[in-house]
């Protein structure tokens, strides 16, 4: 079925369009016709189309002058022309004014087949090129990583030296502070840039739930797999496979894992095919890995073979002096996005921001800038349009209490984390438990 | 019982010479087939300039034979086919309607200058006759490069085909054949 393609015939001839219109319908495309050009361009009004078959001679308007007006409609539009009387000088006038091809009456089915075939394909072509220049366009680019400071600088550097190659890559860090970018930046400029990454993050998933997405399924694995799915494994084949929290995947799908990569070859959970894959692994980790094989929570085997090159992203309180650039730069970013004409920070405000800890690193950054652009006016972001928590921080911290910091520290991670007392807990480095309590000792609610 | 396609010989071959196609309709579409002697006015459809006979016009004489509209008619003829945009056809179908009609003409090796084979050219029309009622059961050129209802334009595509429609248009013939059935 073709029914994708949509083919308008433009002919003064009623048996001509009517033939072709029947002739292509059983090929599966959306047929329309107009007797001519007045016709033709009230069809071009309704809907679009994507080829368009032109009679030259026509009364009224004639194919050429017709084909100029769709131009103006649709310059996508693949036009064809069609003519019972061919001369050499209207097919060169017909080609240069940029039409696809130009054939004569009666043409040969399989030409014409062909000739169809061809534009629809390259039309797909033309498609997919837009697509792929702006998926080219938006891939991260070293230097559009931001930090000027001598630990980013550094960071910078190793991903510069570790990309050309096809090595193993641990980013380690805090969260927020742009593993995520930075794999991205590794993988697209690596020579695997033109095939996909694929993003996984363990952390968000239950065992069976990530080893279904690692492996992929058959129909049938297991209840509710009603269809064969391939898992992210294999659609990174060529590709980068970026796995987000690493250090939270379970003790089975870490032996799984390390398998796969030893071997380069899987099967899909309740399958026996095997399937193989040829990906370059790049990992994050907020989690303290070593500590975790102490405590027998992550395989030596699976840390050695993921810590191969290591990148540590310092968390943003350790580079201050990045803070004004990452500032502008959402600043700008925003006010882009939002067309609001505030271009900068009030002294006032940029003090706060200079002197706030970032516990969330640039993601909280990017929150506070983005949720000061949505309330503030112009021309400059100032302190009553900063996040009650900055604020706040400031505040308490000049008073000194320690009890006090504590509980504003705890409620601000809370809030950071829509009160996700798992995800709070483990930034917090303190049990769930112990979250509890301090919840309860310090009299803080859910909003 | 009264057949669900008639075939309509208009051709030279003899009634006999359908016997295979008359078994490859009634397993393809599991309806009744039957063939019957068709006298069409060809001269209603003959092109002094181009020499050919006009599919369309035989087609609406093909419609004006059918007593039943749920009876699918194919006309079978040896003159050569066109529709006017195009230099030949080797059949003409309704999409979703009961009559079509397709030529033995191209389909004899001596027009290529090639030697006689009878029974390609039969497998031919068979194909054909099957292709040309897939449409009138309302399926489209299929891609499968083996399916009956991929499109021909050239005789040894017709030859690469099967006789058989691929898994995906036996599924929507099927779903046609019971819609067919339900109506009656």
């Amino acid at each position: 079925m073709n029914s994708d393609t949509a083919i308008l015939i433009v002919d003064d001839e009623r048996v001509v369009r009517e033939s072709l219109t029947k002739w292509f319908m059983e090929d599966g495309y959306a047929v329309g016709s107009a007797e001519d050009a007045v016709d033709a361009i009230r069809q071009m009004q309704n809907r679009r189309w994507d080829i368009i078959l032109l009679d030259i001679k026509m009364p009224g308007m004639d194919g050429m002058a017709l084909q100029q007006r769709i131009i103006e409609f649709d310059p996508g539009a693949t036009i064809i022309f069609i003519t019972a009387h061919a001369t050499v000088d209207t097919a060169v006038q017909a080609l240069k004014s940029g039409a696809f091809d130009y054939v004569t009456k009666p043409v040969d089915p399989d030409y014409l087949s062909h000739l169809i075939q061809k534009a629809v394909r390259d039309r797909a072509l033309i498609r997919e090129n837009v697509r792929l220049k702006e998926q080219v366009a938006e891939y991260p680019k070293i230097n559009d990583l931001i930090g000027e400071s001598p630990s980013m600088q550094k960071v910078f550097e190793l991903i510069e030296t570790v990309a050309k190659t096809d090595t193993t890559v641990m980013l380690r860090g805090e969260s927020g502070t742009g593993k995520e970018l930075i794999a991205r930046a590794i993988h697209c400029n690596s020579g695997r840039r033109y095939f996909p990454i694929v993003t996984i993050n363990c952390g968000a998933m239950s065992e069976g739930v990530l080893e279904s997405e690692l492996f992929g399924h058959e129909r049938g694995a297991f209840t509710g797999a009603q269809y064969r799915r391939k898992g992210k494994l294999e659609l990174a084949d060529q590709g980068t496979l970026f796995l987000d929290e690493v250090g939270n995947i379970d003790m089975k799908t870490q032996m799984d894992l390390l398998r796969v990569l030893e071997t380069k070859q899987f099967s899909r959970v309740g399958g026996n095919e095997i399937i193989k894959v040829d990906f370059r692994i790049i990992c994050a980790t907020n989690r303290d890995l070593e500590k975790a094989i102490e405590e027998g929570a992550f395989r030596e085997d699976l840390y050695y073979r993921l810590n191969v090159f290591s990148i540590f992203v310092p968390p943003l309180r350790e580079r201050k002096a990045d803070i004004p650039l990452l500032l502008d730069y959402f600043v700008k970013k925003y006010a882009r996005a939002m067309a609001k004409p505030i271009t900068a920070i009030s002294p006032e405000a940029m003090d706060i921001l200079v002197r706030y800890n970032w516990p969330g690193n640039v993601r909280e950054v990017e929150n506070a800038i983005e949720r000061a652009m949505v309330v503030g006016k112009p021309s400059a972001i100032r302190p009553e349009d900063l996040p009650f928590q900055l604020s706040e921080k400031n505040s308490s911290a000049q008073a000194g209490s320690l009890a006090g910091m504590e509980k504003e520290h705890i409620a601000r991670i809370l809030e950071q984390n829509a009160w996700n007392i798992s995800r709070s807990a483990e930034i917090l480095e303190i049990d769930r438990v112990t979250l509890y309590n301090k919840i309860n000792k310090y009299g803080l609610r859910r909003p | 019982m009264s057949a669900g396609v008639v075939i309509l010989n208009a051709s030279s071959l003899p009634g006999d010479a359908f016997d295979a196609s008359l078994s490859a309709v009634e397993s393809a579409f599991g309806l009744s087939a039957a063939v019957k002697k068709w006298h069409p006015p060809l001269e209603a459809a003959f092109d002094q300039f181009r020499r050919q006979y006009n599919s369309t016009v035989l087609l609406a004489e093909v419609l004006k034979t059918a007593s039943e509209a749920s009876v699918k008619r194919i006309a079978v003829v040896d003159v050569d086919l066109f529709i006017p945009v195009l230099t030949f056809v080797f059949g003409e179908a309704q999409v979703g309607g009961s009559a079509s009609v397709v030529s033995t003409h191209r389909f004899y090796n001596q027009f290529y200058g090639m030697p006689r084979d009878d029974s390609l050219m039969m497998a031919r029309l068979q194909k054909e006759v099957i292709h040309e009622l897939g449409h009138n059961f309302g399926l489209y050129h299929c891609r499968h490069f083996e399916c009956v209802m991929r499109s021909s334009t050239y005789v040894e595509e017709i030859d690469m085909k099967s006789t058989y429609p691929c898994p995906d248009c036996a599924g929507e013939l099927a779903s046609a054949l019971r819609l067919k059935r339900r109506s009656g």
